[in-house]
């Protein structure tokens, strides 16, 4: 378990980017997974008090805050309106309500968990993220970008004309997801986004142009058998990189159907 | 460091470590029906609310909440006692561990909800383990509480 030495609640960003410098300082969410970290953590900076626990709308975007609550994002109105079910639906099966009162979008996406469901269907929504020093960075970037001791402040949906549809396979309805499929339209075109392969969530672009001519059975299983080949699998408790490889032909063709509006028809 | 907060309708001024969670606290301010079943975050037993939101009292940091109001079942006897009796004669109870924290979470929902569904009910007490039995009981319960609240109003 942690052992903090020191609880400071800051007064500013700033405050809180000083602080974070130092490798013995850590950075509190959500409390949920840094706990269980065998460490002992000299100062824990506590953002809870800098306003960063509510989703803004603006004209052209939403603006959540990085102190956000995965409920609060979860059962919120304006959101759901825009995007659909899609969100809520990627964190829905995210433990209980309790824990999710607790866990932050900000820490969800900062830490880019391999086994996120969140990051998963912010991808496929093109969300940007709001960092203390590098300023504003596509989450397609910040995906790949190691960790460091810059603070995520925000994440940034813009609205745009965009459709997204949300699947996991579970081995129960609580777990970690085996595989995490997130599948978008948006005015670019269609893409896929993977998580929980078990590695960080990775976005699939129809480059190829498969799904120009519109999404049919055929063309929705060509471009997932496309995806599958695209990405990489690994092998956990949860599932072998195989069976993995072959969740995610099934679960992104379901995606693109379901795009289509054609939930019923399975593959 | 110093914590404020209102326990069960009542204020208390105490001194704690800071890296306290709220559930060691509340254990030793004599509220010992929050307990901690897994020690992972995912048992839903340390279930209290704050400001009325159920959450995670093993993961909540102390310092988080003060200045807050927070409530355990100690606080809720009557509604608990009323739950209780829905639960016992569906047969619901085995063991009671984690009787607590479910109690908690359920009365979280029905403030949240007016007429949840059966899947709005199993979605919001997901969080919820109970090991002897295959929650069929407390759903029964659970169902017939909301109906006795729903006559009421």
């Amino acid at each position: 378990m942690i052992s903090i030495e020191e609880y400071k609640i800051v007064e500013s960003l700033e405050e809180a980017y000083k602080l974070n410098q130092s490798r013995s300082n850590q950075i509190i969410g959500g409390m949920c997974w840094v706990k269980m970290q065998n460490k002992s953590v000299h100062t824990a900076i506590d953002m809870s008090n800098l306003g960063l626990d509510t989703i803004e709308e603006f004209d052209d975007c939403f603006k959540i805050g990085a102190m956000t609550t995965l409920r609060a994002l979860e059962t919120n109105e304006r959101i759901m309106e825009f995007f659909g079910n899609g969100i809520s639906e990627s964190l829905c099966h995210i433990v209980g309500v309790q824990f999710r009162n607790c866990a932050t979008v900000g820490a969800s996406v900062f830490m880019r968990f391999p086994f996120s469901d969140v990051v998963t269907a912010l991808l496929a929504l093109d969300a940007q993220v709001q960092l203390h020093q590098k300023g504003i960075v596509s989450l397609e970037d910040f995906a790949k970008m190691p960790f460091d001791r810059d603070i995520l402040t925000h994440i940034i949906l813009k609205k745009q004309n965009i459709k997204m549809k949300y699947l996991s396979l579970r081995n129960s309805y609580t777990d970690f997801p085996v595989l995490a499929v997130a599948v978008s339209q948006t005015e670019n075109g269609v893409q896929a986004c993977v998580g929980a392969r078990p590695q960080r969530a990775e976005l699939v672009k129809d480059q190829g142009n498969i799904l120009a001519n519109g999404i049919t059975k055929e063309t929705a299983k060509e471009f997932a058998e496309f995806a599958a080949n695209a990405l990489s699998f690994g092998t956990n408790p949860r599932g072998s990189a195989e069976y993995r490889k072959h969740l995610c032909k099934v679960l992104v063709c379901r995606g693109l159907l379901a795009l289509n509006g054609d939930d019923e028809n399975e593959n | 460091m110093r914590i404020k907060m209102n326990l069960n309708g009542k204020p208390l001024e105490s001194d704690a470590s800071a890296d306290m969670v709220l559930l060691d606290f509340l254990r030793e301010h004599e509220c010992y029906s929050v307990k901690r079943g897994c020690e992972t975050s995912n048992c839903g037993l340390c279930t209290v609310l704050v400001d009325d939101k159920p959450i995670l009292s093993c993961s909540y940091p102390l310092a988080r909440a003060n200045g807050k109001s927070v409530t355990t079942l100690e606080g809720l006897q009557d509604e608990a006692k009323e739950f209780g009796g829905f639960m016992a004669d569906e047969g619901a109870e085995q063991c009671g561990f984690c009787s607590p924290g479910f109690i908690m979470n359920v009365l979280a929902m029905v403030n949240e909800f007016e007429n949840p569904t059966d899947s709005e009910i199993l979605n919001f007490l997901s969080g919820n383990m109970c090991r002897c039995t295959g929650y069929e009981g407390q759903l029964r319960a659970i169902k017939k509480y909301l109906a006795f609240k729903g006559a009421e109003k």
